[in-house]
């Protein structure tokens, strides 16, 4: 069994989650080749053969060109399985080597079972069992879901190249919006989630950040729906925490979130749905409406 | 300008999710569906593009799925799209991406839409393929993952969200496709005048067995809830037990409380 890893670059730096992959191939008894739109001072470390392709030249964000790259590696190299992280760069590219080689994809892969692949469904809520029709499979990959595996060694370059230009030009990138306050060095934070239903009710949040001496962080949803700045967001496309005490208020737990939160000491959810993907994570899940279980702590602490 | 929207209707996250008799997707029993999330910033953007641009462009929701979703293109229709198209599909959750794409790809080709808008993914099925594959099927460019979206001449340059708060700026041709990510603007709120307006626009309905001739490329193959990895504790009853629990555990297990 083959499985060809799709490697990503971002910046001109190899990305460590794509050492994840390797990990989803052991789990499969898979031999692996990789391809990589990136570097020659930036390469992994595994022996085998690494198809290289300059992102000089192919760029980083050109889809429709790392689509033909891929469908020339997979020419050559006959895979089972073609297998990308589910990133912006995984999710973007996936569905076009899919539709360019008429086979199936599965979406965020969380598990290898005995007879097909389980991906989360319903806001990760539950879990579904997918069985591909035909090969090579195009999959993705929840980051996390796998270990990163760093076989090690140096591997064996070979060139790959397309023809023609992208459909996408790229202007280029935008750094993060300033951090507002600098999660990472807080002991203890009080997360608000859409769960407390209106920007006027952060001041319950931030009230019992300030009875456990925190700092306030915030979900998606809640910067998205301007009741607090950016700079608060916790999660994949905000900041990574590990205080000592998170305590999540009101917020479902959706996998960008867990991914950047799981780390921390002790975990306490507040939610109502007790079924919430939160309660995954949580070291104690309250199952009550946010706003009369928050005051109610904050005021007791005060005591 | 000619510009369409796909919206996708899905039940509240907030529901207890239990499998359906063939064991492989969720039973609808006691849903309530409301608009897929992504697609709502989809619909917002394709309207304040029609708003911006002087009324001119012509708005198209379309939505695949059994009779229910009439109730989501009516919203769209509510929030400022023109006229809707019904694909009419019973069995539409046992459709992989693959052949939801080709039916949207068959109802869209020959119409020369300028811009075609779908939510990222499904809060759903999550597989964020949709969008991609209807452009691939259109040849359009594409561009997923948008927080940020501006219309030129025979142009538009999307604002990409990648990870740890990068983003990356990217200019495609029309026609073209975007992938609609949160935060992309702020959805509005139907008004009763425009919900009253909504009920005399036109909806089209196709059967979905005049635009699907592909097989599928993946089967369902069960839906269950996840393992229960967690040994957390769950507090469950009043709020002022629940309270005096939790902070003799934080005193217990944390040091953080004295």
């Amino acid at each position: 069994m083959k499985a060809l890893l799709i490697a990503e670059c971002r910046d001109g730096k190899f990305l460590d989650y794509s050492y994840e992959l390797f990990g989803f191939a052991a789990q499969l008894g898979a031999d692996t080749t990789m391809l990589l739109v990136g570097k020659e001072g930036e390469l992994p470390e595994c022996g085998g053969t690494v198809y290289l392709a300059d992102a000089g030249r192919y760029g980083e964000q050109n889809p429709d060109l790392h689509k033909r790259l891929v469908l020339a590696a997979v020419e050559r190299e006959r895979p089972d399985y073609v297998v990308l992280m589910h990133s912006s760069y995984g999710w973007d590219l996936a569905p076009r080597v899919a539709a360019g080689l008429k086979v199936a994809q599965l979406s965020e892969v969380v598990s290898v079972a005995d007879d097909g692949f389980e991906l989360p469904c319903c806001s990760q809520k539950m879990r579904r069992k997918a069985k591909p029709v035909g090969s090579p499979v195009v999959l993705t990959l929840q980051l996390g879901a796998f270990p990163a595996v760093k076989p090690g060694g140096v591997p064996a370059l070979q060139r790959i190249d397309a023809e023609g230009e992208g459909k996408l030009e790229f202007l280029g990138y935008e750094p993060p919006p300033p951090k507002g306050v600098d999660l990472g060095r807080a002991e203890v934070i009080v997360s608000a989630g859409r769960g407390i239903g209106k920007k006027e009710n952060i001041e319950a949040i931030a009230a019992l950040a300030r009875a456990l001496g925190g700092e306030v962080g915030a979900s998606r949803p809640v910067v998205d729906s301007g009741w607090i700045e950016a700079g608060h967001q916790v999660g994949t496309t905000g900041q990574t925490v590990s205080p000592k005490l998170y305590v999540a208020c009101g917020i479902s737990g959706a996998i960008q979130h867990l991914a950047g939160m799981k780390k921390s000491g002790f975990i306490v959810a507040v939610n109502k749905d007790k079924e919430a993907p939160i309660g995954e994570v949580a070291d104690v899940l309250v199952v009550a409406d946010v706003m009369q279980f928050v005051p109610a702590l904050t005021a007791k602490l005060a005591k | 300008m000619k510009i369409l929207v796909c919206i996708k209707q899905v039940p509240d996250m907030e529901s207890r999710f239990r499998p359906d008799a063939s064991g492989v997707w969720y039973s609808e029993i006691d849903m309530a569906f409301r608009v897929n999330e992504y697609d709502e910033f989809a619909i917002e953007e394709a309207v304040r593009l029609k708003e911006k641009l002087g009324g001119e462009p012509e708005l198209t929701v379309l939505s695949l799925g059994p009779d229910r979703v009439v109730e989501g293109i009516k919203k769209a229709l509510a929030m400022g799209c023109d006229r809707g198209i019904h694909v009419q599909d019973s069995s539409s959750h046992l459709k992989d991406p693959w052949q939801v794409a080709s039916a949207i790809a068959a109802c869209a080709r020959g119409e020369n839409y300028d811009l075609i808008f779908t939510g990222l993914q499904s809060q759903d099925r999550g597989s964020a393929q949709v969008g991609v594959m209807l452009a691939e099927l259109l040849d359009y460019p594409c561009a997923t993952t948008a927080i940020g979206f501006e219309c030129g001449q025979g142009t538009v340059t999307v604002k990409r969200e990648l990870e740890g708060g990068l983003r990356a700026v990217v200019r495609l041709k029309t026609p073209a496709l975007v992938t609609c990510q949160l935060g992309l603007n702020q959805p509005r709120y139907p008004t009763l005048p425009n919900i009253m307006k909504a009920k005399k626009k036109e909806i089209r309905a196709v059967p979905v067995s005049e635009m699907l001739h592909e097989e599928p490329r993946t089967v369902m193959a069960g839906f269950y809830s996840p393992p229960k990895k967690g040994s957390g504790i769950v507090l469950e009853g009043d709020v002022p037990d629940q309270v005096d629990k939790l902070i003799g555990i934080l005193k217990d297990k944390t040091g953080l409380l004295r």
